[in-house]
């Protein structure tokens, strides 16, 4: 193997180590409160609400929402844990150990987003585990249900390290989870059906990125979806390359990194 | 013997507009112990930071032992460890974390970065703190560790941005110790510091930069014969009230018991004990009221300060 391609998959490594190594140390911090938020989720809408509710497009109320509650802590997840880290790494300077090394952006990159990536799964995992105390499970198609969850792990995880090169302090780490994620989160049919809106909502919700990656997500776990799968899954390998390439550029520019 | 470090009409302006390299020439011999010194705001840190790409340069070139920074980052990223002025490490994380995952970045594979990781730490002092966090060092045991993991990848160059800065007196010697042993190795090495006796005692040439110029490129020994006239302070045995008069030795009394005397380089101080013998004066001590080198290098900046201001 040529050395160069050694010496970086040694980094990959690495990165990826450190990485996971981070989030399972202060698991308090990252993988207790989702699961305790999910369980909060799966008792108050799933099982007390979702029974006023009645069935929806052909499940239970419960079996319906547990796909996008998933969907929701992956995304939150992965996002958080690269925005956090990488915003860390920059606040504690300790980015300069990366870049004075002969790292390249490419593994840099891949290394954070593998983090992400691994912390949505693990979070999934949780919940998906979780869930099954509250209602049966079945995968409709496991291959879609797998590119959908990496696809959308890896796409946040690169939103999360945009985020955290252009944040200059901890609240502007803080302003896109909270003003962006979550109100697109709860308008992007972890709860509903988008069949249930005027037709004039209907087509604003298709603008919403996060309608796409739940309802691919839901087809994958049970078989139903209110975008056509092709769409849902060209618009996420559209977003995830044009992000990489965003998120690299920015990295070689060394934005708020280099002087 | 080969040049391990070339600097060519590197120039660095801030997008402040402030213009903090202005040409600089350098060119630093593999093997050699070598200060850059300068006052504050000169230029060494951007000249540092350019080295280890955290400062882009505006123009001019950059070589690290034949490998152009714009070329073959890559390469020359692997012959050079950097120390930093502050600490940039994750607080959080363990001193053996720290070192190893460091050695990762360069593609040394886990095991062998264990090993030199124990061997760096143990010889830095800091093998008996290797599970602690990074923040539960004091200030000196941080240095020692950013020193373990710019070497962990055994660079040929290393280059230390004030590594001594609020190190007590004991540990500073110490670490000269073991900067000369690297070099002895053969491990090149550039110095920045305040401490000019630091410079004076490890380095064999020096480089004085000031307002983004250098000004002064040579041997340690040849600047110091540049030294035309030497403070000493005598300790006196017995208490006098006025100066003693001293043919050709300024001199003037400190306090009653010291006296400051200016010795130029051809005279000597054999003269100065003879005229102090006859007017029956005992000297219990004599020391240097200033390093050399700090005197050679207040003349050099004030001197470059006035051409600057005509």
């Amino acid at each position: 193997m040529n050395m160069e391609l050694r010496c970086n998959l040694v980094a990959l490594q690495t990165i990826v180590r450190r990485e996971v190594r981070r989030f399972l140390r202060i698991w308090p911090q990252t993988l207790l409160p989702p699961a305790i938020t999910m369980v909060l989720y799966f008792v108050i809408f799933g099982n007390l609400i979702g029974r006023q509710i009645g069935d929806m497009g052909g499940f239970t109320y419960m079996q319906y929402i547990v796909p996008g509650l998933i969907m929701m802590s992956m995304i939150t997840n992965s996002y958080s844990n690269v925005v956090s880290s990488f915003f860390s790494s920059k606040f504690q300077r300790s980015v300069e150990e990366l870049l004075v090394s002969p790292v390249s952006p490419h593994v840099i990159l891949i290394g954070y987003v593998t983090g992400g990536v691994c912390r949505g799964l693990a979070v999934a995992l949780i919940v998906t585990l979780l869930s099954l105390f509250f209602t049966e499970m079945q995968v409709h198609h496991l291959g879609v249900t797998v590119l959908v969850m990496l696809l959308t792990a890896t796409l946040f995880s690169l939103g999360g390290f945009v985020n955290a090169v252009y944040a200059r302090n901890f609240d502007d780490i803080s302003i896109i989870p909270n003003f962006v994620l979550t109100p697109l989160t709860y308008l992007g049919g972890v709860f509903y059906s988008i069949s249930l809106l005027s037709p004039l909502w209907q087509t604003l919700s298709m603008a919403n990125p996060i309608l796409h990656m739940v309802n691919a997500f839901r087809y994958g776990i049970l078989g139903v979806s209110d975008i056509h799968i092709g769409v849902a899954l060209s618009f996420m390998l559209v977003a995830t390359v044009a992000l990489y390439l965003f998120a690299l550029r920015l990295l070689v520019s060394g934005r708020g990194m280099r002087q | 013997m080969s040049t391990a470090l070339s600097l060519r009409q590197l120039t660095k302006t801030y997008n402040n507009g402030f213009q903090a390299l202005k040409g600089i020439d350098l060119d630093v011999a593999e093997g050699d112990f070598f200060a850059l010194l300068g006052p504050n705001g000169a230029g060494k840190s951007t000249t540092i930071g350019i080295l280890s790409t955290l400062v882009n340069k505006t123009s001019g070139t950059v070589n690290v032992f034949g490998n152009d920074l714009d070329r073959s980052p890559a390469a020359l990223k692997r012959c050079l460890g950097v120390v930093p002025q502050e600490f940039n490490f994750s607080q959080f994380e363990k001193v053996f974390d720290i070192v190893v995952t460091q050695a990762g970045y360069y593609g040394i594979p886990r095991r062998l970065a264990g090993e030199r990781a124990e061997q760096y730490l143990t010889q830095l002092g800091l093998w008996d703190k290797r599970d602690s966090a990074s923040r539960e060092l004091s200030g000196g045991m941080k240095r020692r560790l950013m020193i373990a993991r710019a070497l962990v990848h055994q660079p040929r160059l290393l280059i230390l941005d004030e590594p001594t800065a609020g190190v007590d007196i004991e540990l500073r010697r110490s670490m000269w110790s073991f900067l000369t042993e690297l070099n002895a190795q053969g491990i090149t090495i550039i110095l920045t510091t305040h401490y000019l006796e630091e410079a004076e005692q490890l380095c064999r040439n020096i480089g004085i930069i000031d307002h983004g110029r250098i000004v002064e490129n040579t041997s340690m020994r040849e600047l110091l014969t540049q030294l035309h006239v030497e403070t000493f302070l005598l300790d006196l045995k017995e208490s006098l009230l006025i100066e003693p008069q001293l043919l050709g030795y300024p001199a003037r009394l400190l306090d009653s018991h010291t006296l400051e005397v200016q010795v130029e380089k051809e005279q000597g101080i054999t003269g100065l004990f003879q005229q102090l013998a006859t007017q029956g004066i005992e000297v219990q001590s004599l020391r240097n009221k200033t390093n050399r080198l700090e005197e050679l290098f207040v003349s050099l900046v004030e001197k470059n300060l006035q051409e600057a201001g005509q």
